[in-house]
């Protein structure tokens, strides 16, 4: 893990070529992103007023941004007025340090967490790990991906590429190694194995004396963490352990509770396709007698001041996770979220996590490319992000290099690798594109050959001709029939 | 009303049956169309593969080239929305780098004046009934920019059904693209042709005999496809619809 990216991956074009031929993951994703999509549509055509809720999402959130020095002042000030302690984490690596020295100060060796994203993009597991201290996922999708020794795949249903079937022999292979075996025979009826996974849970959290969670919001005006979930094990986590720590981006923050209103309506239906998901647990620090004794709040940077920087690609840091992107996503729904090699895949995780981690890596560089641009992820952001706009700027950067924020200091990057001779070519083409005789020069000669041209293309035009046929060159251009029988004037 | 055909690179060099047939439309419905011969191309593929500095010269060139012209058509969505959508952030992009206002000029310039053709027919002209003939059965894919970025909507669909003879059958997953991307299509080669093959295998299960598009970028893709796998389906331009009679079938 470094920063978002999973180190040792190869870049988007070659994994994706891997995972589109693997059928079963294409049924599965084919599957479970085509019903998602079709409930969410009916979801949000149930609002007449969903336009309205849109663009005040993006501008709470595009305000919230404009003014985070502001808000997170506040945030420090209000959780630790109603007893939180709030800490400071620039980057991943400090986040880990503080997380892992506030469970050792406990003493305790394990602990229990809610599904977050944040401490995914940190390798906070990981860094536990080393440190001797194990760390239970206790979202169901999170559990089987932990159980499989797996990678998330997406990011709100983590084993979107497992089925049933896999889900099964997952349980019966491995909870035993993690805590209370599945139960003899089980099956892969969905009620069933919720069963098996609500038993091996129900043990943890009993056990369990501190918790990790992020926070979908944090309410400025009041201090105020809110998760929203499905399954109930985020509010066991939030309220049994004595101890609770939550890793949360800075730019999680709305000031108000009626700001906070407008998300609480956009974000199920936008992620689960629900009005209001089942669970909403929200917190201000601590409570005497109710909840946890000891609450930590880890403000988390790791690139999003320097995103913040760029006029462009900051729209990504409105982001709430929802998914909906992924799930219109004609690139995803074939390649699946592994293919992105990072914490945060699809549409938006090729816009996030090449700003949240540079573009250094051959693989981040890549991640701007995987789209083709048709816009269905921009259509369903519950915030309005231009997917497409901040890919296209990316892809700029990854093809000239330029001008970018690290650690808050201005520096020029270099153009990734690989792009002279797609830069030459672009250059060509622009030239001739600005000299029309060029242009109707190089139109005669194609032509001239048209009966030469081959079916199959060497070089870069193989990646055409291996699926698609070349149309048929024309006998002449359209400009020539304009000034050959339209156009006296011309020759 | 002086109305200028801005034909497109793609459509120029591989597919001058589109801008002949655009021509012909138009002059059917009394419409004067001038072809500007300085035209070559709108910059969307340096734009959209991040080379934006190398399609400045072809926006300072669509500027010069369309100036005074009331209406610049185009037989494509996606040059279309590269002018509408894309021209304005060139422009302001080189402002905020201090390279002056001439881009953002441009853009203010052409921008409201730049239609795709089925914009031009329902919006400007007041038609949907064109006096086509076109006795086929069609599939209409809606090409991505034009449905999203320029927001089409009916327009193409009220046309085709005001076509006689024109049978049209509804396309399943419709508004899913067509993997093409521009070069998406090579840069992604597999994603693309995966998205190909399963846009190409719903248009032959609509029993169609042509599938029709706003856009002959997504239809080369579309077409190679239908091609490759060796289905009879016919890709077509609307405007090669539209402009089709009972005396000429295009």
């Amino acid at each position: 893990m470094n920063g978002g990216v999973y180190v040792g991956m190869p870049a988007f074009p070659e994994a994706a070529e891997a995972a589109v031929r693997d059928e079963v993951l294409r049924g599965n994703l084919r599957h479970a992103t085509g019903t998602i999509r079709a409930r969410r549509a009916a979801a949000v055509a149930e609002l007449s007023d969903w336009a309205a809720l849109r663009a005040a999402g993006a501008a709470i959130k595009e305000r919230t941004l404009r003014h985070l020095d502001h808000y997170l002042l506040q945030v420090e000030e209000r959780v630790t007025a109603a007893g939180g302690v709030v800490h400071w984490a620039a980057d991943a690596a400090e986040a880990n340090r503080i997380v892992t020295d506030l469970v050792r100060e406990t003493g305790e060796r394990e602990v229990v967490k809610v599904k977050s994203m944040a401490t995914q993009e940190i390798g906070l597991n990981e860094a536990l790990a080393e440190a001797g201290i194990t760390a239970y996922e206790t979202d169901l999708a999170e559990l089987i991906v932990q159980l499989g020794d797996d990678r998330p795949s997406h990011i709100l249903v983590p084993a979107i590429h497992r089925n049933r079937g896999e889900i099964r022999e997952i349980f019966a292979d491995r909870m035993a190694t993690w805590g209370r075996p599945a139960p003899d025979g089980l099956t892969d009826e969905p009620a069933e194995l919720a069963e098996a996974a609500r038993l091996h849970l129900r043990e943890k959290f009993l056990r369990a004396r501190v918790a990790v969670s992020g926070a979908n919001f944090v309410v400025a005006e009041t201090g105020t963490l809110a998760v929203v979930e499905s399954e109930g094990n985020g509010r066991m986590c939030l309220t049994l352990p004595e101890t609770l720590i939550s890793v949360v981006g800075i730019e999680k923050i709305v000031p108000t509770w009626r700001d906070l209103e407008v998300f609480l309506q956009l974000l199920p239906r936008s992620s689960t396709a629900e009005r209001m998901n089942p669970y909403t647990s929200l917190w201000t620090g601590t409570t005497e007698g109710d909840g946890p004794r000891a609450f930590h709040l880890v403000l988390l940077d790791n690139g999003r001041s320097d995103t913040l920087a760029d006029t462009v690609g900051r729209q990504a840091l409105r982001c709430i996770r929802c998914s909906a992107c992924l799930n219109v996503c004609p690139v995803y729904e074939r390649t699946g979220g592994h293919a992105y090699g990072s914490v945060y895949p699809g549409p938006i995780g090729a816009i996030l996590t090449p700003q949240l981690q540079g573009m250094e890596d051959e693989l981040a560089a890549s991640l701007p490319y995987a789209s083709s641009l048709c816009g269905a992820c921009y259509e369903v952001c519950p915030v309005a992000i231009d997917i497409p706009d901040v890919l296209v700027h990316l892809r700029e950067r990854a093809a000239n290099g330029g001008a970018v924020s690290r650690r808050g200091t201005p520096v020029r990057i270099r153009p990734a690798r690989g792009h002279a001779a797609e830069r030459a070519a672009m250059r060509a083409a622009a030239w001739a594109f600005d000299r029309p005789g060029a242009l109707r020069a190089a139109q005669r000669l194609g032509a001239a050959t048209r009966r030469l041209h081959p079916r199959r293309l060497p070089g870069p035009g193989r990646a055409w001709t291996a699926s698609r046929d070349l149309p048929t060159f024309p006998e002449q251009s359209f400009r020539d029939w304009w000034t050959r029988n339209r156009d006296d004037r011309q020759p | 009303m002086r109305v200028a055909l801005f034909v497109t690179c793609v459509n120029d060099t591989l597919y001058p049956r589109t801008g002949r047939a655009v021509v012909a439309l138009l002059e059917r419905l009394g419409v004067t169309v001038e072809f500007p011969l300085g035209q070559s191309c709108c910059g969307q593929a340096q734009f959209n593969t991040g080379y934006r500095r190398e399609a400045e010269p072809l926006v300072a060139r669509f500027g010069r080239v369309f100036e005074g012209f009331d209406y610049v058509v185009t037989p494509s969505g996606s040059c279309t929305a590269m002018v509408r959508e894309n021209y304005p952030r060139v422009g302001s992009r080189a402002r905020a780098e201090g390279r002056g206002e001439a881009l953002a000029r441009v853009a203010d310039s052409v921008v409201p004046r730049t239609l795709e053709l089925t914009e031009f027919l329902v919006d400007v002209l007041g038609v949907t009934d064109v006096g086509a003939y076109y006795p086929h059965r069609v599939t209409y894919h809606p090409t991505c920019h034009g449905l999203r970025m320029l927001g089409l909507g009916e327009r193409p669909y009220r046309l085709l059904r005001a076509v006689r003879g024109l049978e049209l059958v509804e396309l399943p997953g419709a508004e899913e693209c067509c993997g093409f991307g521009g070069t998406f299509a090579v840069k992604n080669a597999a994603v693309s042709a995966a998205m190909g093959a399963d846009k190409a295998r719903a248009v032959v299960e609509t029993g169609a005999s042509a599938v029709c598009t706003v856009d002959n970028s997504c239809q080369m893709h579309i077409g190679g496809t239908l091609s490759r796998m060796g289905a009879a389906v016919r890709p077509v331009h609307i405007a090669e619809i539209l402009a089709s009679t009972e005396e000429e079938i295009w």
